[in-house]
C-alpha cells in the first residue's frame, strides 16, 4: 500500500481567550489523504475545521498554536519547517482558497497581477509565460473574456468571478495539494453551482489532491471522495462521501443532517380571506432623489403587491442585491416607499416614522438577521426586553419582570439571562432574545430579515421550530425574508420571489412543488445542492445561454433577460414582461406561455 | 469600586500604564491639595540669591526674583490642571452634545452643524487660540473659555464619526421602527456605547489644553500675573537657562510628567472594555 | 507594481471633476474660514483707532482717525473690503509699523518656508521608518519600546524641548548657537549651524505624531484577509509590506503626514521664539502681543491656507492611489 499523501495525525491546537485562559480548537485529529483524492472537513463554527485547514500550509492564526502532533506532506514533516522552509512550500506545493474572495484580493492590484504572484516569487515561470497560463486557467474555470479579465481590478468583478480567479491563482503553481476553504459560502446558490463545476472539473483534470472545508454537507458531496465530520475540534466521524451520506454513524452527524433538510410545517386552517392583516399595493422603494412619475434615483423594489393574512407566513426569497431587506424596511417605516401603500387591517399606514401612532408601531416588530448588532450591546437583556413592555403597555416593576420571564421562557430561555449582557451569548441565544423583544410588543406581524442566515444549520433549524411555534400558538403573521428557498418552502404559506426589485413569481406553497414556474424560481430551485454524489453536473460551469439579438437599452426589459435560460428573441427583448397566472396558483412576470416554460426547470437541471 | 478591586486593576496595567496612573495620581493630589503643603506664601520673597539650586531650606530652589519654587509650583499646577480640566470637560460636552444633535437631526441640521465644525477645524488651534486670545484678552475664564471652544471641533469630529456608526447598526433600527423619539436613540441607545472611546478622547483633549495653555503662557498671552501656571513659570525664570535653574526646568519637568502620565495611562487602558 | 490599466477617458475625467470639487470645496472653506477670523477678530471690544491713539486723545481725534480706518462702516462692507484686499494680495496696513503688511510678510514667509521644508525632510522619512517599522513589529519588543516613546514625545510641551536643546547644545557643550539667524550668505556649515536646533526641535514635536499615524495606518491593513493570503501564497514579509500593504495605506499615510505637517503651524509658534527664529509664526505672536489686528488676521489666513492646501494635496493623493475611483 502506497503511503498517503497527507497524514495529520493526533493534531491539537490551543487559542488564547480574551480573559488569558487558553482553550483547545482542534483537539488530537488524525487523518489521511490519498494522493488525487479530495477530502472533506465539515463542522459548524467553532468545529476547528478552518483551523486544521490552515495548519496544513503550517500557518496558525494569531492568538493559536500548535501544541502537538504532525502534518505530513508526502514525507515533508510541515510543523518542524522553519518559515523560508515554509514560504517555498507555500503557494508553491500547497496552495489555498479563501472563503472570501472579495477580502482576500488586494483592492489596489490588478487581478492578473495577483494571480501570477506565487508563480514569479517562488521563481517557477517568467511574467509571460505565468499570464501565458492564467489566461488558460481562466478559459478552463469557465470566466468570461479570459485574455482580458486579468487586467479589470478586484471591485470589477463579481463574487464568483472572484473565487473562480482565486482558483487559479491557487492552480498557477500546480500545486499537489489545495486546501479549499468554504470557497462558497459567501456566493449566492446560483452563482455556486458554476464555480462548484468549476472547481471540480480542474481538481479532477489535473489530479490534484485537495482539502474542502465546508459546513455544508450537500456541498461537499459533490466535491469530496472522503468527508470528515468536526464538533467542537474533534472529529465526529470519517469516512467515503457515501457512508457519510447514507449510513452516518454518528449521532451528531445525524442531526447535521437533519438540520439540512427543513420538515415542512403545516399553517393554521384556512383563515377567512375577509380583510387581510397586510395589503401592499404597488410598493416602489428606493434611495435618492424621487421623480415625477415615483420613481427613485437608484431604484430597488418596483411595483410590488401583494397581502398577507393573520396568522399566515409569507416568504420572500431572492439573492443578495434582490431588496427583500429593502422590503422589510419600508413596511416597518424605516424607508419611507416613493409610490404605493402600505394598509395594516384595512388602514392606510403612513409612509415614514412620522405620523404613525404607537398602536401601528407595535402591530409591526422588525427582527434582523445579525443579532450581535441588532441587540445594543450597552443593555442586559432584561433592559432590552422590558423596553417594549413599558414602552407599548406602560409595564414597569415587577409586572414587567414576570413579563420578561414569560417572554424568555416562550422563547426557550433560561430566566437567569435577564441580568446578562447579551454580548456574552451565544448566537442562537442572541437571536432568540431578538425574537423575544418583538413578541414583547405584542405584534401582529413580525417581519423576520434573514434570522437564521447568519447561524449554524442546527441554531438554525431550531429557530425555524420556534417561529413556527409562535405562528402555530400566537397567531401571530410573518414575513419571512431568506436566501434559502428550501427553508422559505418549508415553514412558508406563501412565497414571494424577487429578482432586481421585481416580484417575479407569487403564489402559494404547494405552487411551486412542481413547474412550471418563473425561469428565475426554476434555476434557483436546481441550484441547490441535494444531498447525493451524483447532483452537480459536469462541465467548466460556464452557462451556454440562448442567443439573444441586440437588446433595446433604453426600453424597461424583464430584469432577469440576462441570465434567462429560456429567453426568447423577438419577444423577451421587446417590452417589459406582463403578469401571467399559471394554472397552479403562481403568478408570474414573464413573457413566456405556460406550456413553454413546463420545460424550463428540466432545462436548468440539465446544465 | 472597592480598594480590592481597584488595586486589582491597577495590577493588571502594564508597567507604563502604572507609571502613568502614578503621574495622574500625583498631580491631581498636588492641585488639590498642594498650597496646603506649599512651605512658603506664594508671593514671598524668601531669598537674597536667585535662581539658588536645590537646598535643605528651597527643596526646587528658588527663581528669578528669589521666591520658592516649590511653592509656586504647587500653586501654578492648580492652575493648569483646574483649567485644562474645566476647558476639556466643555469641550467634550459640548462636541459630544452637538454630534449626538447632528445625527439624529435631519439631514440639513447635520450638514450645517458638520459644515461649520469643519470650517473650525481647518484653523489650525494655536492660531484659532491666538485670534481669539488678541481679540477677547485672557482672564482666566475667557482662557477657560478660548481652550474649551478650540477643541469643541476635534471631539465633535470623533463623536459624530462614533454615532454615525452606530446610529447605522440595527438596534437603533429596531429602536427607530418601534417608534422611539430623537432624544432617546441619541441618549439610550447610542450614547452608551460611545462612553469609552469619548473618555479617552477627553483624556487627550486634556493633554492638548494643558500644552496649549502652557504654550499662550510661556508666550505671555496665557495666565496673567499675579496668578501664575506652569507655563507662565517657565516663561518668567527663561533667563535661568544659563544656570540650568530648577525655577526653569521643574515647572518644564511638571507639565512634561502631567501630558506624558495621562498618555501612559489612556493608552494602557483596556480597549473597549467589553469584547466584540 | 500595478501595470497600466485600461483607465477609459471617463474614468479620468471622473477623477478630474472629483479633484476640481475638492479644490472648489477647499476655496469655499477658506472663505467661511476667512468669515471667522474677521468676526472673531473685529468683535473686539476697544477699537484700533481708540487704542492707536491712547485714552487722551478726544473724541473728535478718534472719529477722525476711525473714518480714515474705514472702521465706521458697517462690517459687512469692511469684510468685502479685506476680502477683496487679501484676494488681490493687498492685507492692508500694519497698524503698529506702519507699513503694508504683505511687505512685512514677503519678508518672513521664505523663512517660515525653509524651516518647514527642512523639518519635513528630516521628519517624513524618519517618521516612515518608525511608523512601518513598529507596525511590521506589532506587538513585539520594538514596536512596545517605539510606543511608549511616540506616545511621550507626542505629550512634550515643545518648549521643554527647546528649552533642554538650548541647555545641552548651547549651554553644556557649546556646539551650536541659541539663536538662529541666518546671514545672507550663509555658507552650509553656517546654514546647519543655525538650522540645526529649531529642525530638531521642531522634528521631535512632530515625528511621533507622524510615526504614530503611519503605524496605524499599516496596522489597519495587516489585519485585512488579503494579507493573510498573501502570506499562504509565500510571499515574504518585506515582499507583503511593500507590494500588498502600502499601495492601500498610500492614502491614510499621506493624510498622516499632512496633518503632521500642518501641526508643524502650530509648533513652530514656540520654537520661533525660543529661538528668535524671524519666521511666520513668531511675526503673528507680535501681532497678538501688540494687537496688531490687519497684520494678525493676515497670518492667520496664511495658516489656514496652508492647512487647507496640504489637506487638499492629500485628499488629491487619496483619490489617485484608491483604485475604485481611478479605474471606476
Amino acid at each position: 500500500m502506497t503511503p498517503a499523501h497527507v497524514t495529520v495525525a493526533g493534531l491539537t491546537i490551543e487559542a488564547q481567550t480574551d480573559d488569558g485562559s487558553t482553550l483547545v480548537i482542534v483537539d488530537d485529529v488524525s487523518f489521511s489523504i490519498e494522493k488525487g483524492q479530495v477530502l472533506a472537513l465539515i463542522g459548524e463554527s467553532g468545529s476547528g475545521k478552518t483551523t486544521i485547514a490552515l495548519s496544513l500550509l503550517g500557518h496558525v492564526r494569531p492568538g493559536a498554536r500548535i501544541v502537538g502532533g504532525s502534518v505530513r506532506l508526502g514525507d515533508q514533516e510541515i510543523t518542524a519547517l522553519d518559515m523560508a522552509q515554509l514560504r517555498s512550500l507555500r503557494g508553491n506545493r500547497i496552495a489555498y482558497v479563501a472563503q472570501s474572495a472579495a477580502a482576500a484580493f488586494n483592492p489596489s492590484r490588478t487581478v492578473m497581477d495577483q494571480v501570477i504572484e506565487p508563480a514569479l516569487a517562488h521563481r517557477i515561470m517568467q511574467r509571460p509565460a505565468a499570464q501565458a497560463k492564467a489566461v488558460a486557467l481562466f478559459g478552463a474555470l469557465g470566466l468570461p473574456n479570459p485574455g482580458k479579465i486579468g487586467e479589470r481590478y478586484p471591485h470589477q468583478l463579481s463574487g464568483g468571478q472572484l473565487q473562480r480567479l482565486m482558483a487559479a491563482m491557487a492552480l498557477i503553481t500546480g500545486p499537489e495539494l489545495i486546501i479549499f476553504d468554504e470557497p462558497t459560502t459567501a456566493l449566492d446558490v446560483t452563482t455556486q453551482i458554476g464555480v462548484l463545476q468549476a472547481f471540480r472539473s480542474a481538481v479532477r483534470d489535473l489530479g490534484t489532491t485537495a482539502v474542502y472545508v465546508s459546513h455544508d454537507l450537500a456541498v461537499v458531496a459533490q466535491m469530496a471522495d472522503h468527508i470528515v465530520v468536526l464538533n467542537k475540534g474533534r472529529i465526529r466521524e470519517a469516512g467515503t462521501t457515501d457512508q457519510i451520506l447514507h449510513a452516518p454513524r454518528d449521532d451528531y452527524t445525524r442531526t447535521l443532517m437533519a438540520a439540512a433538510r427543513p420538515v415542512p410545517t403545516t399553517g393554521p386552517a384556512e383563515s377567512d380571506t375577509a380583510r387581510p392583516l397586510l395589503q401592499v399595493d404597488g410598493l416602489t422603494a428606493g434611495y435618492g432623489k424621487v421623480d415625477a412619475r415615483g420613481v427613485p434615483a437608484i431604484p430597488v423594489l418596483h411595483d410590488l403587491s401583494f397581502s398577507l393574512q393573520r396568522g399566515e407566513i409569507l416568504g420572500v426569497i431572492g439573492e443578495s442585491g434582490s431588496g427583500k431587506s429593502t422590503l422589510a424596511r419600508a413596511i416597518a417605516g424605516l424607508l419611507p416607499p416613493a409610490r404605493g401603500a402600505v394598509r395594516l387591517d384595512g388602514r392606510t399606514l403612513p409612509p415614514g416614522l412620522a405620523g404613525r401612532c404607537r398602536d401601528q408601531f407595535r402591530q409591526i416588530q422588525i427582527v434582523f438577521q445579525n443579532a450581535d448588532v441588532a441587540l445594543n450591546p450597552a443593555h442586559s437583556v432584561g433592559e432590552i426586553l422590558r423596553r417594549p413592555l413599558a414602552f407599548y403597555h406602560g409595564l414597569r416593576g415587577t409586572a414587567a419582570d414576570a413579563r420578561v420571564a414569560e417572554l424568555l421562557d416562550r422563547t426557550r430561555l433560561p430566566g437567569t439571562l435577564a441580568d446578562r449582557r447579551c454580548t456574552d451569548l451565544s448566537g442562537g441565544q442572541k437571536q432568540r432574545v431578538n425574537l423575544a423583544r418583538a413578541l414583547a410588543a405584542g405584534p401582529d406581524l413580525i417581519l423576520c430579515d434573514e434570522v437564521t442566515s447568519a447561524l449554524d444549520t442546527v441554531v438554525g433549524a431550531a429557530i425555524l421550530d420556534l417561529l413556527a411555534e409562535l405562528r402555530q400558538e400566537l397567531g401571530i403573521a410573518m414575513m419571512f425574508i431568506s436566501h434559502d428557498i428550501s427553508t422559505v418552502r418549508a415553514i412558508c404559506d406563501d412565497v414571494m420571489v424577487l429578482y432586481a426589485g421585481h416580484a417575479v413569481d407569487q403564489g402559494p406553497r404547494s405552487a411551486y412543488a412542481a413547474p412550471p414556474s418563473h425561469p428565475y424560481t426554476d434555476m434557483l430551485i436546481a441550484s441547490v445542492p441535494e444531498m447525493r454524489t451524483d447532483w452537480l453536473p459536469d462541465g467548466a460551469g460556464a452557462l451556454a445561454l440562448p442567443p439573444i439579438g441586440g437588446i433595446d437599452d433604453s426600453a424597461a426589459l424583464c430584469s432577469f433577460l440576462p441570465r434567462c435560460p429560456s429567453r426568447i428573441t423577438g419577444r423577451c427583448d421587446r417590452a417589459f414582461p406582463p403578469h401571467r397566472q399559471l394554472l397552479s396558483g403562481n403568478a408570474i412576470l414573464c413573457h413566456l406561455e405556460e406550456h413553454e416554460l413546463r420545460g424550463s426547470r428540466q432545462h436548468a437541471e440539465a446544465r | 469600586m472597592t480598594p480590592v478591586s481597584a488595586l486589582r486593576w491597577t495590577r493588571r496595567l502594564p508597567l507604563s500604564g502604572r507609571v502613568g496612573l502614578f503621574f495622574v495620581l500625583f498631580w491631581a493630589l498636588a492641585a488639590l491639595v498642594g498650597p496646603l503643603l506649599a512651605p512658603y506664601p506664594i508671593g514671598a520673597f524668601v531669598d537674597q540669591n536667585v535662581f539658588s539650586g536645590a537646598s535643605g531650606q528651597f527643596l526646587l530652589g528658588t527663581d528669578y526674583l528669589g521666591r520658592d519654587v516649590l511653592s509656586r509650583v504647587l500653586l501654578a499646577a492648580r492652575y493648569t490642571i483646574g483649567l485644562g480640566t474645566g476647558a476639556a470637560l466643555l469641550a467634550c460636552l459640548c462636541g459630544t452634545g452637538l454630534a449626538l444633535t447632528a445625527v439624529v437631526s435631519p439631514a440639513w441640521l447635520d450638514e450645517l452643524l458638520s459644515r461649520f465644525m469643519d470650517t473650525l477645524i481647518s484653523i489650525p488651534s494655536k492660531i484659532l487660540a491666538l485670534v481669539m486670545v488678541a481679540a477677547f484678552g485672557s482672564s482666566l475664564w475667557l482662557l477657560l473659555l478660548i481652550a474649551g471652544i478650540t477643541y469643541i471641533p476635534g471631539n465633535y469630529r470623533i463623536a459624530r464619526a462614533l454615532a454615525v456608526n452606530l446610529n447605522q447598526l440595527d438596534f437603533v433600527a429596531v429602536a427607530r421602527a418601534r417608534g422611539e423619539g430623537r432624544f432617546y436613540i441619541a441618549v439610550r441607545e447610542i450614547l452608551p456605547n460611545m462612553i469609552h472611546p469619548l473618555l479617552t478622547d477627553l483624556g487627550l483633549r486634556f493633554v492638548f489644553i494643558v500644552l496649549l495653555l502652557s504654550a499662550l503662557s510661556f508666550l505671555g498671552l496665557g495666565v496673567q500675573p499675579p496668578a501664575a501656571d506652569l507655563g507662565s513659570l517657565v516663561r518668567e525664570n527663561i533667563s535661568g537657562i544659563a544656570e540650568g535653574a530648577p525655577a526653569l526646568i521643574v515647572p518644564a519637568l511638571a507639565i512634561a510628567t502631567l501630558t506624558v502620565g495621562v498618555n501612559l495611562l489612556i493608552d494602557a487602558l483596556p480597549r473597549g472594555g467589553r469584547r466584540g | 507594481m500595478a501595470s497600466p490599466i485600461s483607465a477609459g477617458s471617463s474614468g479620468t475625467r471622473k477623477i478630474a471633476i472629483m479633484i476640481a470639487g475638492r479644490i472648489g470645496l477647499a476655496f469655499v472653506t477658506l472663505f467661511l474660514v476667512s468669515l471667522i477670523v474677521f468676526a472673531i477678530s473685529d468683535l473686539l471690544p476697544g477699537d484700533a483707532a481708540q487704542e492707536a491713539l491712547g485714552q487722551s486723545a478726544t473724541p473728535a481725534q478718534v472719529a477722525a482717525l476711525r473714518h480714515e480706518m474705514g472702521l465706521d462702516r458697517p462690517a459687512h462692507v469692511r469684510f468685502g473690503g479685506w476680502i477683496t484686499g487679501l484676494a488681490g494680495g493687498d492685507a492692508g496696513t500694519s497698524l503698529v509699523a506702519n507699513m503694508p503688511v504683505g511687505e512685512i510678510i514677503s519678508q518672513r514667509l521664505p523663512n517660515s518656508l525653509l524651516l518647514a521644508a527642512f523639518t519635513a525632510l528630516v521628519s517624513v522619512p524618519l517618521a516612515l521608518s518608525i511608523g512601518i517599522a513598529s507596525a511590521m513589529n506589532r506587538g513585539g519588543r520594538l514596536d512596545r519600546a517605539l510606543n511608549i516613546a511616540t506616545l511621550s514625545m507626542v505629550a512634550l510641551p515643545e518648549f521643554l524641548v527647546a528649552t533642554l536643546a538650548v541647555l545641552i547644545f548651547s549651554v553644556h557643550l557649546r556646539w551650536l548657537p541659541s539663536i538662529s539667524m541666518v546671514p545672507e550668505d550663509a555658507g552650509w556649515g553656517e546654514m546647519f549651524q543655525s538650522f540645526a536646533m529649531p529642525v530638531g526641535a521642531l522634528t521631535v514635536v512632530v515625528v511621533a505624531q507622524m510615526a504614530r499615524m503611519t503605524r496605524a495606518a499599516v496596522v489597519d491593513q495587516l489585519d485585512r484577509p488579503y494579507v493573510e493570503m498573501a502570506l499562504l501564497k509565500g510571499l515574504s514579509r518585506r515582499a507583503i509590506i511593500v507590494s500588498h500593504v502600502l499601495p492601500n495605506a498610500v492614502g491614510p499615510i499621506v493624510n498622516a503626514m499632512a496633518l503632521s505637517m500642518s501641526y508643524l503651524l502650530g509648533g513652530a509658534i514656540i520654537v520661533e521664539t525660543i529661538f528668535n527664529y524671524p519666521g511666520l509664526a513668531s511675526l503673528m505672536v507680535n501681532a497678538v502681543t501688540s494687537r496688531d489686528m490687519p497684520l494678525l488676521q493676515a497670518c492667520a489666513m496664511i495658516f489656514c491656507s496652508v492647512y487647507l492646501l496640504l489637506m487638499l494635496i492629500a485628499d488629491v493623493v487619496a483619490i489617485l492611489a484608491n483604485p475604485r475611483l481611478r479605474t471606476a
